[in-house]
């Protein structure tokens, strides 16, 4: 496939692994901070190709898991409404809330949607004048953009029938969050490429200098990450600390100044609940005071709604670094993607469902 | 129907007059007059064989000494017209196929139909020439049948059932538990186009070319293995709901053996993996409705690869992984880096991720 296949090549991988090994001297443990990371370094094998120095932790990046448990009850209590058509992502609709998943709400006769794109939700709005259609709008700064399109062309519509329910969350305020935690062992950042494509470098310049800690954006593809992991390592050999740009092709320090500028018109941010975390300050996008009227949790008056996670789940550890998933003694028992107890097993991109699914041998 | 006789046949305007009962009506399936017409006009002229030609509650078949296999498949595909098929088509292709992969020569199909109150009777028509024809080219017959009508919204349009019967030669004894280390797994053709054709079009993507479903009857091309290879082919299995992936896992865990398969063996076309690659879905995951997969004793892989690829529905046939005695019930994938990972069985569906 054009410009995707030069970085899956064979040879090239194992020449940079190469080069890992030669370089590393003492341990280290390094954080990948999206679940699209993840789910690359664990469906290519290339966790097993780094030397045992090197530990890869994987972080909270994958939107899907860290969507808090009352998210999920608010987005059932409003698809189950009879009035209302509820489009989302395809991976959220088989998260579980408390009781059930979207998917489950769609058997028992609930109007849910999969839908690959917002403005298909604006679209089925303006074709289903008599139905109230509700979009979940979830996903860190590199969805949001879209949703704040959706939002403006429905503001430029008029739509009376449309409205998101709110569930971004933004990824420096929780890499804040892990690194100010006495329990941190993580001592260099993969940085999620495409939250720096529309959001540029600027974020994490502060955070690289007040902990001393190097900070690699990086792509998706297999040649990136090993190229990534290689930069973080360097600079912690070297003692150096600061934000490097692996992902240059797309990621420019800037980042993308018309999505930015959508964002700062339709959100705010705000604290905001992570699944299996619990609250980030100033971590979440609400919506401004002039697009309340589309709030979702609004509307139908589901902001009261609260949920508690299962006790015995250690999803928390895990998302922020401090266990991995076979840590955990519900991993692969109590709890699989089927029936999963937390945030980090419910999306194909979680850290524990990635080594469910990938890692038995 | 891609050939002259099936666009012949396809032009061929509807035999039930149309502007009386452009729809189908609840009494279509109610046993009278608009049944028999339906049953007399439309199916037994276009299936039109000596057996269903006697109009009795079921067919009565000669059938020579041997072992018969025995299938059936019911479809609910939406929408039912697609690129390069159609539900009627595919319903036929299928059963053919899982009697194929029986190491069965089918022998004769049923047809079952429910159909929703209000399908135009157009519709009806063109699947079920589509249905005649598939299983001419098939050279099987459509020997006994049903029809039901469902009131109007408890449908989708038309929901096809096929069964078969076919008859297993002998010396040939096809089953996922005989794989065995050492065999070598080969693949007809390119992966995953069924289930992208079908997405694309249901949820309105475009991908710069449109991808057509791979429906076709495999049992020409399984007999010509079975001729030259016979009892040295061990498994055969079409790879369609769940893909290679699901049925690879099946395999292994029958048969209590590991499978390693390599990610850069499998023939797939560009656009298809583009699509997956877009949606973030993983095509050894993606239905297939017109490839096999074949363990086959590995001193025969290369002779069993030419058979494939002499064919019209194996030219693209590829060698694809083997069987091993390493971590038994496990499908073990080397990646395109040349890294490893288990290819485990999915929860539900793959859904298309956020980003």
């Amino acid at each position: 496939m054009k410009f995707v296949d030069e970085y899956r090549s064979e040879a090239d991988v194992r020449k940079v692994a190469d080069s890992i090994r030669a370089l590393v001297t003492r341990p280290w443990t390094l954080m990948e901070i999206c679940g699209g990371q993840t789910h690359t370094l664990i469906k290519y094998g290339l966790d097993r190709m780094l030397p045992d120095l090197v530990t890869l932790v994987h972080g909270p990046g994958c939107p899907v898991c860290v969507t808090p448990l009352e998210l999920i009850d608010r987005a059932v209590a409003i698809a189950r409404r009879p009035e209302v058509t509820f489009a989302s992502f395809g991976d959220m609709l088989r998260v579980p809330g408390s009781e059930l998943d979207l998917l489950s709400v769609k058997a028992r006769g609930g109007d849910v949607r999969m839908l690959y794109s917002p403005l298909d939700a604006v679209r089925l709005a303006q074709k289903l004048p008599e139905r109230q259609v509700v979009f979940f709008a979830v996903g860190f700064e590199t969805t949001a953009p879209a949703i704040a399109g959706a939002l403006l062309e429905a503001e430029r519509l008029d739509l009376p029938n449309f409205s998101v329910l709110v569930s971004h969350v933004l990824v420096p305020p929780a890499m804040e969050a892990l690194l100010s935690s006495p329990a941190c062992l993580v001592k260099g950042f993969l940085a999620a490429g495409h939250v720096c494509t529309v959001m540029g470098t600027h974020e994490y310049d502060p955070i690289a200098e007040r902990y001393r800690i190097p900070i690699v954006v990086t792509g998706f593809e297999p040649l990136d990450l090993m190229v990534g992991i290689r930069m973080t390592l360097a600079a912690l050999e070297e003692g150096r600390h600061g934000v490097e740009i692996q992902y240059s092709r797309c990621v420019t320090p800037g980042g993308n100044l018309p999505a930015q500028k959508l964002l700062s018109e339709v959100f705010e941010t705000c604290d905001r609940p992570w699944r299996g975390i619990g609250v980030i300050p100033k971590s979440g996008y609400a919506l401004t005071p002039r697009f309340l009227r589309f709030d979702a949790a609004k509307r139908f008056d589901v902001e009261t709604v609260t949920a508690e996670e299962p006790a015995v789940c250690i999803a928390g550890s895990i998302l922020q670094g401090l266990a991995k998933p076979r840590d955990c003694a519900a991993f692969g028992r109590e709890c699989r993607p089927e029936k999963p107890l937390g945030a980090p097993m419910v999306s194909s991109e979680g850290a524990c469902a990635a080594y469910y699914s990938y890692g038995r041998e | 129907m891609s050939d002259d006789l099936g666009e012949k046949l396809l032009a061929l305007s509807c035999p039930v007059p149309v502007s009386d009962t452009p729809n189908i009506l609840l009494g279509h399936g109610g046993g009278g007059r608009l049944s028999q017409m339906l049953v007399e006009k439309m199916f037994a002229a276009s299936f039109d064989n000596a057996a269903l030609s006697e109009m009795h509650d079921g067919a009565v078949l000669p059938v020579p000494a041997g072992r018969l296999a025995f299938s059936t498949d019911s479809f609910v595909v939406r929408p039912y017209f697609f690129p390069g098929g159609d539900i009627g088509s595919l319903a036929v292709h299928g059963t053919v196929n899982d009697l194929a992969m029986c190491g069965a020569r089918p022998l004769a199909l049923s047809s079952a139909l429910i159909l929703e109150e209000g399908l135009p009777m157009e519709d009806l028509w063109r699947i079920t020439r589509s249905m005649a024809e598939a299983a001419k080219a098939a050279g099987v017959s459509i020997v006994t049948g049903d029809t039901k009508v469902v009131d109007r919204g408890k449908g989708d349009g038309i929901f096809v059932n096929v069964s078969g019967v076919g008859l297993v030669p002998d010396g040939i004894e096809i089953s996922p538990r005989r794989a065995r280390p050492g065999d070598v797994i080969l693949v007809s053709g390119a992966i995953a186009q069924h289930g992208i054709a079908i997405m694309a079009l249901r949820e309105g993507l475009e991908f710069g070319t449109t991808v057509e479903t791979d429906s076709a009857p495999l049992h020409g091309m399984v007999a010509s293995l079975l001729d030259a290879l016979g009892g040295d082919v061990h498994v055969l299995r079409d790879p369609t709901r769940g893909g290679v992936a699901s049925v690879l896992n099946e395999i292994a865990k029958a048969a209590g053996t590991g499978v390693s398969i390599t990610e850069t063996a499998f023939p797939i076309a560009e656009e298809v993996r583009g699509a997956c690659e877009i949606l973030g879905l993983d095509p050894l995951y993606v239905a297939n409705e017109g490839k096999l997969l074949a363990f086959v004793a590995r001193d025969r892989a290369d002779q069993a690869l030419a058979l494939l690829r002499a064919h019209r529905y194996g030219a693209e046939a590829a060698i694809v992984g083997e069987v091993t005695d390493e971590h038994p019930g496990r499908v073990v994938l080397k990646s395109r880096v040349g890294g490893r990972r288990v290819v485990d069985l999915l929860t539900g569906d793959q859904l298309p991720r956020i980003c």
